[in-house]
C-alpha cells in the first residue's frame, strides 16, 4: 500500500476531495444501473400478477368452466 | 449458427438465458469493481506529475472506453434491427441507449474532476470533451426519440436510423487528439507500439477496463430482461411468470 494512514489516504496529498468525489459519483451511477431496473423488473411482475389475480378473482375458472 | 441467431430471437429463451448469467456474472463483476478500485486507489504508486489526481483514471477512461464501445453495440443493435425486422435487436438497441448515457456522464464528470488539478479548469470546449458530449447526447436522444413515438415500430426504427448517424463521432472522439490541438492527453495504452503507461497503473487499469465491460453486459441484459416483459404482457409465458413471481 502506498499511504501510511487512513488520513492519508482520504487526503491524497491535497487531491482526496477530487478523488473521492469522483469515486462516490461512479458508484451512485453504478449502484443506479444495476438497482432500477431491477426494481422495475419486479414492480412489473407484481403488479401484472396483480392484474391477473384480480381478473381471475371476479371471473374464476370454476364459473368459467359453468358458462 | 443460424440457429443460435433464431433462439436469440425468442424473448423467454434470452429471458431464462440471461438470468441464469446474471445470477454468476453480476456478483462477479461487483466483486472485479471493488477489487479494481481498491487496487487503483491503495495499491499503485503516485503520478510522478499528477500525484494523486490520476487515480481517477481507474473509473474515467474505463467508463470512456466502454461508453464508446456500447455506441457500435447500440448502432449494430439498430442495423439489425433495421434490415432484419428482429425484435431482440429493437429491444438490445432501446436497452444500451441509458447505459450508454450513465457511463458517458461518469466519463465526463470524472474527466472534468480530475480537469481541476491537473488543467486548474473543469471544463474546455476542445474536441475530445466536446466530441464526449456529443455522444452524451446522442445516447439522451435515443432515449427521449423512443419515448416521443406512440408507435413503438416506428420508434425503432427512428433511434436505429438516429444510432447509425451518429456512429460518424465514435471515430472522431478516438482520433480528436491527434487531428486537434487538445488539452486532453493522446491515449496512454496502445495496441501497436509500447504503452506510454507504467506496467504497476496499467494492469489495473486493464482489469477495471474489462470490469466495466462486463458491468455493460450486466446492465444491458438487466435492461433487456424489463423491455422483454413490457413487450410481451400479453403472452402466456410472462402471465405465468407474473402470476408465480408477482401474485403475492
Amino acid at each position: 500500500m502506498y499511504f501510511e494512514s487512513l488520513s492519508a489516504v482520504l487526503q491524497m496529498d491535497g487531491h482526496g476531495t477530487f478523488v473521492w468525489s469522483a469515486y462516490f459519483i461512479t458508484l451512485g451511477v453504478i449502484v443506479s444501473m444495476i438497482y432500477v431496473p431491477r426494481r422495475r423488473e419486479k414492480r412489473f411482475l407484481r403488479q401484472l400478477g396483480g392484474q391477473i389475480r384480480r381478473s381471475e378473482g371476479s371471473n374464476p375458472p370454476s364459473a368459467r368452466k359453468e358458462v | 449458427m443460424w440457429t443460435l441467431f433464431h433462439k436469440f430471437g425468442s424473448p423467454p429463451w434470452l429471458y431464462r438465458l440471461s438470468g441464469a448469467i446474471l445470477r454468476w456474472l453480476l456478483p462477479i463483476t461487483l466483486l472485479a469493481l471493488v477489487a479494481g478500485a481498491v487496487w487503483g486507489l491503495l495499491f499503485t504508486p503516485p503520478d510522478f506529475r499528477q500525484g494523486n489526481s490520476y487515480r481517477i483514471i481507474y473509473i474515467h477512461v474505463p467508463a470512456a472506453v466502454v461508453a464508446l464501445a456500447g455506441y457500435y453495440v447500440m448502432a449494430i443493435a439498430g442495423a439489425v434491427s433495421l434490415i432484419w425486422r428482429m425484435k431482440m435487436a429493437d429491444i438490445a438497441m432501446r436497452a444500451c441507449a441509458p447505459i450508454g448515457a450513465a457511463l458517458t456522464f461518469v466519463a465526463l464528470v470524472t474527466g472534468s474532476i480530475w480537469g481541476k488539478p491537473t488543467w486548474g479548469t473543469w471544463w474546455v470546449w476542445d474536441a475530445r470533451i466536446t466530441s464526449m458530449l456529443i455522444l452524451f447526447f446522442l445516447y439522451l436522444g435515443v432515449v427521449a426519440l423512443y419515448e416521443a413515438y406512440e408507435n413503438k415500430a416506428l420508434a425503432a426504427k427512428a433511434c436505429a436510423v438516429l444510432s447509425l448517424v451518429g456512429t460518424v463521432n465514435i471515430p472522431i472522439i478516438y482520433k480528436s487528439v491527434d487531428w486537434w490541438y487538445s488539452l486532453h492527453q493522446p491515449a496512454s495504452i496502445k495496441f501497436t507500439g509500447g504503452s506510454t503507461i507504467d506496467p504497476s497503473m496499467l494492469y489495473p487499469l486493464l482489469f477495471m477496463i474489462s470490469a466495466f465491460y462486463c458491468l455493460f453486459v450486466c446492465a444491458l441484459l438487466l435492461n433487456m430482461r424489463v423491455e422483454i416483459l413490457e413487450r410481451e404482457q400479453r403472452t402466456a409465458w410472462v402471465r405465468a411468470l407474473a402470476t408465480e413471481r408477482g401474485g403475492s
